[in-house]
């Protein structure tokens, strides 16, 4: 049940055309490590399942990605997003764009299996003029509620990063909010978990209480350690985000920015960005 | 008292008898407001740090995921004050893209919450800059539904200027107040419908002393209200 795996590793199960989840949210806990990596594999046309931040950035700048499944894309202290403002309006990527809540909806009802959820959010937004393919259904029972019938949303596969996990995938976060990374896992064919340690499994029961514990072995293909793996987003309590380094990202044009940190492998990037 | 002053406590108003509510926010001052009303004539609602931590009076009090915020939003127990790019007179609000949506001109945030929150729970907006801009006939990308598409409650939009609610037969939008150094005529300007104006706008209520110390000394002590 050693289920280390390397960086390129992830990358070769990443085939042009997949769907990818993506967890953390906006600029917080991205598995930036393996979405660098995909940058760097030149993979095609992709579609991004996400609560945006700059995984949607860096991959849609690298030209990577065909379609953005999400409810929002910002880097949180810079609310927008320029690559992706970028790409938007040169029309070169398209765009599913969800409620947040619908998201979170498709997400659930894929990793239960189901069809699709009921839901009151986007009734009678744009959410279903931009999405014809949407339905609503009726309650069977006597209230007869209208609600929109939100699909699944499954993925081919999933990476997700957290502070700590075994070599199984059993995986811990430490900071505030677990967002949707179990979701993410549950949802997808392949999984795939990047992490600041790797530890035993009794040194990560360690680390905190059970609740803590995300993800559980039964959910993950594969671990693979990244520290300082999330940056520049943030990765509390082991470190917050680089917001120096996050405004260069984003004042930076993308040839110069790639060339600086991206056009060698993740060790000369953590090099380049520790300074 | 500075107009930003004003502000928060026209802010803090909107969440005025909401009891044991999420206060959601986008913004300082509407934080502010939230913070204010907490302290003072709310005290049962529950205000977050921005992410997962319920604060009162700026300690710790809870835990509140987004998978539990959503539970919130679907049951109804939360008021909003959220943004706007562009809001309409049923209080349809766009913070997705300006233009057309296959390939908009400027890409803005993505619709984010505003269909669940609209749907589902009193939702109310902060303006930073009352302009035709923002107020205008028709939104390129419904984010948040008015009262014309379903809304649950819109309650108030706060402005650099003004006050506006929906207390209209029609529950279109309305002048409430003008803050104090306003004119009704600036207002009628800087709005690209026709509001419905009351006969005789009052002015919107000052701060009290408490409410000012509150701000100044307590909430925001380095004046950032004011940038």
């Amino acid at each position: 049940m050693d289920k280390r795996v390397t960086i390129a590793e992830v990358v070769g199960e990443i085939r042009d055309g997949m769907t990818v989840g993506i967890g953390g949210w906006g600029s917080r806990r991205k598995p930036m490590a393996l979405v660098r990596a995909l940058v760097r594999a030149g993979k095609k046309d992709l579609t991004l399942v996400t609560y945006g931040g700059p995984d949607v950035g860096l991959l849609v700048a690298a030209g990577c990605v065909k379609r953005v499944v999400t409810g929002f894309v910002s880097l949180d202290s810079i609310p927008l997003e320029p690559h992706f403002r970028r790409a938007r309006s040169a029309g070169t990527i398209e765009l599913t764009e969800y409620d947040e809540g619908m998201l979170y909806w498709g997400l659930l009802a894929a990793a239960n299996r189901l069809p699709f959820l009921p839901i009151r959010a986007g009734l009678g937004s744009d959410v279903m003029r931009v999405n014809p393919g949407l339905r609503t259904v009726h309650s069977p029972y006597a209230d007869a509620t209208e609600l929109v019938a939100m699909p699944a949303v499954g993925l081919d596969v999933s990476l997700v990063h957290l502070n700590r996990a075994d070599a199984g995938g059993n995986g811990r976060y430490l900071g505030p909010d677990p967002y949707f990374d179990d979701l993410f896992c549950l949802a997808a064919k392949r999984r795939f978990v990047s992490c600041e340690r790797v530890l035993s499994t009794g040194d990560l029961i360690e680390t905190g209480p059970p609740q803590t514990l995300l993800t559980n072995r039964s959910m993950v293909d594969g671990v693979v350690e990244t520290p300082h793996g999330a940056h520049f987003t943030s990765c509390v309590p082991d470190y917050g985000r680089d917001e120096a380094f996050q405004r260069e990202y984003a004042t930076t044009d993308w040839d110069a920015f790639r060339a600086r940190y991206l056009d060698g492998d993740e060790d000369d990037y953590q090099k380049a960005v520790a300074g | 008292m500075t107009r930003a002053e004003t502000c928060v406590v026209a802010c803090a108003e909107a969440w005025r008898g909401d009891g044991a509510v999420l206060a959601g926010y986008a913004g300082l001052i509407p934080q502010l407001g939230a913070r204010l009303a907490q302290l003072t004539f709310a005290p049962e609602l529950l205000v977050t740090d921005g992410e997962a931590t319920l604060l009162r009076d700026g300690r710790v009090e809870g835990w509140l995921p987004y998978r539990a915020v959503f539970s919130m939003v679907a049951a109804g127990a939360r008021h909003v004050m959220m943004g706007a790019s562009q809001l309409d007179r049923f209080g349809n609000q766009n913070i997705s893209c300006v233009g057309p949506w296959e390939r908009p001109r400027s890409q803005l945030l993505g619709v984010r919450g505003a269909p669940g929150n609209t749907v589902n729970h009193t939702t109310s907006y902060w303006v930073p800059r009352h302009s035709p801009r923002v107020f205008v006939e028709r939104v390129d990308m419904v984010s948040g539904i008015g009262h014309d598409r379903g809304a649950h409650e819109i309650r108030r939009v706060v402005t650099d200027l003004a006050v506006l609610d929906f207390e209209t037969p029609d529950r279109s939008m309305r002048l409430r107040s003008v803050h104090p150094g306003v004119t009704v005529d600036e207002v009628i300007a800087a709005t690209g419908f026709a509001l419905t104006i009351p006969a005789g706008v009052p002015a919107t209520r000052e701060p009290t002393e408490e409410e000012l110390k509150l701000i100044r000394e307590h909430l925001d002590p380095h004046g950032l209200r004011e940038k």
